[in-house]
């Protein structure tokens, strides 16, 4: 990230694109990423497992490390003050060392809610080149304007 | 695979079992680890002013919700390997389907967690479906909400996994 995103609802309609982001992903990506979430299950980290008692071409990512992928790739888009509020992700593929992933992701609806906070709603997907591996919809509470800041709602005023 | 439910697995739908804290409490370096992973600039995590001024100090990931309560492999005194949604286990095993996946993962966040914080949580056996055979291997699908709460009693996450279990 190059420079720190500062999203607020007035910069965002609906049908808009967010920038793609492709990564390589090699076995220290699954590994480092397995790890860093406390999974040791071998299938995100021993490759004749995966094989053989998996079924599958090699080691893959495991499920909490998509969904940090997830989160950065929607916080990369709104900024810090971006606040996730459910992420939903069906995963129908896997992601392997040696593939490219590619995240993309557009508009589904914005609008505020009864207490003001303003809400987008997106569809995001993971794919490696002609193959969806995962689909993503995500609630993320943007600012409604530079004054605001969905981090501050609390309790009730929280509606995720 | 007879399609009859086994009792005991119809006795824990809809009951909130496994009721425990975490081993551990919420810490940076895991934040740190965790942003590092997946190259996550945000500075929430990794700047202390742009996280006093928005979040009121130091949050986790959101995301990093189901990592406090992935229980060290071993500990002084455990004899059994302990599992993380440990229903997922009993399910495999009560319902002898030895391979298993994730299917579907649903998160919904609260109160952000922080550095510090010691969370609690439970699971709940949602549903099994018929049994199915898809490209994997036979089996069936199962639906877990896992609940996590903060020291202070308030709702940090709720979250819910699809299983599918199978025999190749």
């Amino acid at each position: 990230m190059s420079e720190t995103a500062n999203l607020t609802l007035g910069d965002v309609s609906e049908g808009a694109d967010l920038p793609l982001l492709s990564y390589d992903v090699t076995a220290t990506t699954v590994v480092l990423g397995a790890l860093a979430s406390r999974d040791f299950r071998p299938m995100h980290h021993d490759k004749d497992f995966a094989q053989n008692r998996n079924g599958v071409q090699d080691i893959f990512l495991n499920t909490p490390n998509q969904a940090a992928w997830f989160e950065r790739y929607l916080t990369d888009w709104t900024g810090p003050k971006g606040r996730l509020g459910k992420i939903q992700f069906r995963m129908k593929n896997s992601v392997f060392p040696g593939d490219k992933m590619v995240f993309t992701g557009s508009v589904k609806g914005v609008g505020k809610d009864e207490d003001g906070c303003g809400w987008v709603d997106l569809a995001v997907n993971l794919s490696v080149g002609a193959r969806t591996v995962t689909d993503c919809s995500a609630r993320v509470a943007v600012p409604v304007d530079d004054d605001d800041n969905p981090w501050a709602r609390k309790g009730d005023d929280w509606k995720p | 695979m007879a399609d009859e439910l086994p009792a005991e697995v119809q006795g824990w739908i809809g009951k909130e079992r496994y009721k425990e804290k975490g081993e551990f409490p919420v810490e940076q370096g895991y934040i740190w680890t965790t942003c590092s992973s997946v190259e996550n600039g945000n500075p929430l995590f990794w700047d202390e002013e742009a996280a006093a001024e928005i979040t009121g100090g130091p949050i986790a990931p959101p995301t990093m919700i189901s990592v406090w309560f992935r229980p060290h492999l071993w500990a002084p005194g455990r004899t059994k390997q302990a599992q993380p949604l440990q229903i997922h286990f009993d399910l495999k095993e009560a319902l002898c389907l030895p391979e298993a996946v994730m299917t579907d993962n649903t998160i919904t966040f609260y109160e952000p967690v922080r550095p510090g914080d010691w969370l609690e949580t439970c699971q709940v056996l949602h549903s099994v479906s018929e049994p199915k055979t898809t490209k994997l291997g036979s089996g069936r699908f199962w639906v877990i909400e896992v609940r996590y709460t903060n020291q202070d009693g308030e709702r940090v996450a709720v979250e819910s996994y699809t299983g599918f279990g199978y025999k190749r």
